[in-house]
């Protein structure tokens, strides 16, 4: 899993059926110190997640369709968590 | 999933297996702020109404196989949606 900020949502009529109903954040990719690294993402949400907020995110796609209890799906990105607070040593 | 301008589009007659009625476009990857980044790829259009011009979403590697149906045909990217508006 990834840590990533909410940077924004996109916002979407005509999709891929399996998108219908789903929120999609833009999210910016953040090194371990939470910085962001450049990169970003656009991650389907299951936590209600806001803009601003750091979450956590798969980025592989078995895990992102077992989240939503799938074995098939165009899927990858995954916002699966709201972080508090990520200590290091 | 990253973001993408549609630029142009693709037409080829002979093509492998599984590909029949697909659309291919052709896609610049956009960094967040829609600024071009990278070279242009080739993607198949799985929402059947993109085309030039537009700010679409895009899946890569096995996902864009995941995206058509019948599923699982040879492609590396796909189209999964256009872009109405990014907030804030």
């Amino acid at each position: 899993m990834k840590v990533g900020r909410v940077a924004g949502n996109v916002v979407s009529t005509i999709n891929h059926p399996f998108f219908d109903g789903k929120r999609l954040m833009l999210c910016d990719v953040l090194d371990d110190a939470g910085e962001p690294t450049g990169g970003y993402t656009i991650a389907v949400d299951t936590v209600d997640a806001g803009v601003g907020e750091t979450v956590l995110f798969i980025d592989e796609g078995n895990s992102a369709r077992q989240v939503f209890g799938l074995t098939t799906g165009p899927i990858r990105a995954v916002i699966v968590g709201i972080v508090d607070s990520i200590d290091t040593v | 999933m990253q973001l993408g301008r549609v630029t142009g589009t693709v037409v080829a007659t002979m093509k492998a297996e599984g590909l029949d009625g697909v659309k291919f476009l052709v896609v610049q990857p956009l960094d967040k702020h829609q600024a071009p980044i990278g070279r242009p790829v080739i993607a198949a259009d799985a929402v059947h109404m993109a085309g030039p011009g537009e700010l679409v979403y895009f899946v890569a590697s096995r996902e864009a196989a995941e995206a058509l149906d019948p599923r699982f045909v040879p492609v590396d990217h796909a189209i999964v949606g256009i872009v109405d508006m990014v907030t804030p």
